[in-house]
């Protein structure tokens, strides 16, 4: 018996023994597995989700002053914009905003070219359906409040 | 009424033996998937029943339900039959097992023996599976497992000599009584007892010795044209084995089911399945090595140093 041969056996013993313990310290710590739905995923901070309208703080109005640059500049035309002028306002007021996601290519186009920052994008995720409708015509003015509640019944 | 005492307890000793068998399966292969999922920061099976304990249930009645595949050039008969070689000699392994001083299906006085023969079934229904379906990779597999043999099993009956020196008898039954009153013997035979580890580890087709299998090699090796419930059989065969070879080590060297508070069959259920988690540990840290390093290791490492600590222990117990 030669002194490689003791040798070889207790450095591969050993080296065993270092394996062992890299796996039993990742068993004994906690998993890396988010189990959505019944938690909720952690979203990274520059995270895009679908484009949505930012309120004002003060009315819960939408910013949006419907000038149509975003639509404008969406290369997919998947935004659509009206607006008008509320009684007694300065600014136009988005009475339409309609966004079709499912030609969306979350470029942020929309987002960059918005003169008042009125476009964000949303944190929302869990976008998954068995209808292509609720994609393909977004009512992003639904989360945000509206000075034409009348005019928005007949849309 | 002797005899109607022995058809009672032969009925009960089925009864437990296939309790055993199916109980074992649905826990282990549970577990594994358990310790497998969270030594690689996952969670294994959550959601059928609690923490998914009855994964296996389900995936058991899928197998049941799913349509058994006959390869049209296998051999039909050898096809059928190397699910059910495998399996049964691990029905008939467990008899001699036993599970406290009064648990046990059948007190043999060669039960040791019996388990290390029928140990030897499970490889024929291997070779048998590999042959019969016509099939490279399967008859890779089972060639592999055929010529894995020599190497683990003489050094597995040289680590198991010195137990028997020391207990005087091939009983498995006897063997814990001899630890009663002594160390157990993984104390008297620490060499013995890691090459029983690693031997059994090869005899129960385990990474990182799983060459019959070798799933990212041989497709699935010996069973890869198995389907459905002659799949499972092969699985059921697989887990069974690794209980009774855990079982066999902890009667060798933990003391079977002595210890101290809890009754005994408790004690041998915690070190079966100890040793059935160290057998997890294993899978799911080592990689698989090669057939010649494994041949070579189990030649020029196991071998002589088994043989090397048989002959010591027998040198020091003729000199006392």
């Amino acid at each position: 018996m030669n002194r490689s041969y003791a040798k070889d056996i207790a450095t591969g013993l050993a080296s065993l023994l270092t394996g062992m313990k890299v796996t039993m310290t990742t068993m004994l710590t906690k998993g890396h597995t988010v189990e959505w739905p019944r938690e909720a995923a952690q979203v990274p901070l520059m995270f895009r989700g679908h484009i949505q309208l930012v309120a004002n703080k003060d009315n819960g109005f939408a910013k949006c002053i419907a000038c149509g640059a975003c639509a404008r500049a969406c290369p997919s035309n998947c935004i659509e914009v009206k607006g008008a002028k509320p009684e007694g306002a300065k600014k136009k007021s988005p009475t339409f905003f309609m966004l079709d996601f499912t030609t969306c290519s979350l470029c942020g186009l929309c987002v960059e070219s918005c003169p008042v920052v009125a476009i964000t994008f949303s944190r929302d995720y869990a976008l998954a359906g068995f209808e292509l409708q609720p994609f393909a015509g977004m009512d992003l003015l639904k989360d945000v409040a509206s000075p034409f509640v009348e005019e928005r019944n007949d849309i | 009424m002797i005899m109607e005492i022995t058809i009672v307890r032969t009925l009960l000793s089925i009864l437990g033996i296939t309790l055993v068998v199916g109980l074992n399966a649905v826990f282990v292969v549970w577990l594994e998937r358990k310790v497998a999922g969270h030594m690689q920061y996952r969670l294994g099976p959550t959601e059928v029943g609690p923490a998914g304990l009855l994964q296996t249930v389900a995936d058991g009645l899928k197998l049941v339900s799913k349509q058994i595949i006959f390869p049209r050039s296998a051999d039909t008969p050898i096809f059928i039959l190397a699910p059910i070689i495998c399996l049964v000699p691990v029905f008939v392994a467990l008899l001699p097992v036993p599970f406290s001083e009064n648990i046990q299906a059948h007190e043999l006085d060669v039960g040791l023996l019996l388990v290390i023969a029928l140990g030897l079934l499970n490889t024929l229904g291997i070779l048998l599976a590999g042959w019969g379906c016509d099939n490279k990779y399967a008859l890779l597999g089972a060639s592999r497992a055929v010529a894995q043999i020599l190497a683990y099993k003489i050094p597995l009956l040289l680590c198991i000599l010195p137990i028997i020196l020391l207990s005087g008898t091939f009983s498995l039954r006897e063997i814990v009584v001899a630890q009663d009153h002594s160390l157990w013997f993984a104390l008297y035979q620490p060499v013995a007892f890691l090459i029983y580890l690693v031997a059994i580890t090869m005899e129960t087709n385990r990474s990182p010795f799983d060459f019959a299998e070798a799933e990212s090699e041989l497709v699935a090796g010996f069973h890869t044209e198995y389907s459905g419930m002659m799949f499972s059989l092969f699985f059921l065969a697989e887990y069974t084995y690794m209980f009774v070879a855990a079982a066999i080590a902890s009667v060798l060297f933990l003391g079977g089911w002595l210890g101290p508070f809890f009754p005994g069959p408790v004690w041998m259920l915690l070190k079966i399945y100890f040793f059935l988690f160290l057998m997890m540990w294993f899978r799911w840290t080592f990689p698989r090595v090669r057939v010649d390093q494994m041949l070579s290791f189990g030649w020029k490492i196991l071998l002589p140093i088994s043989l090397l600590n048989f002959l010591l222990t027998a040198g020091v117990m003729a000199a006392l």
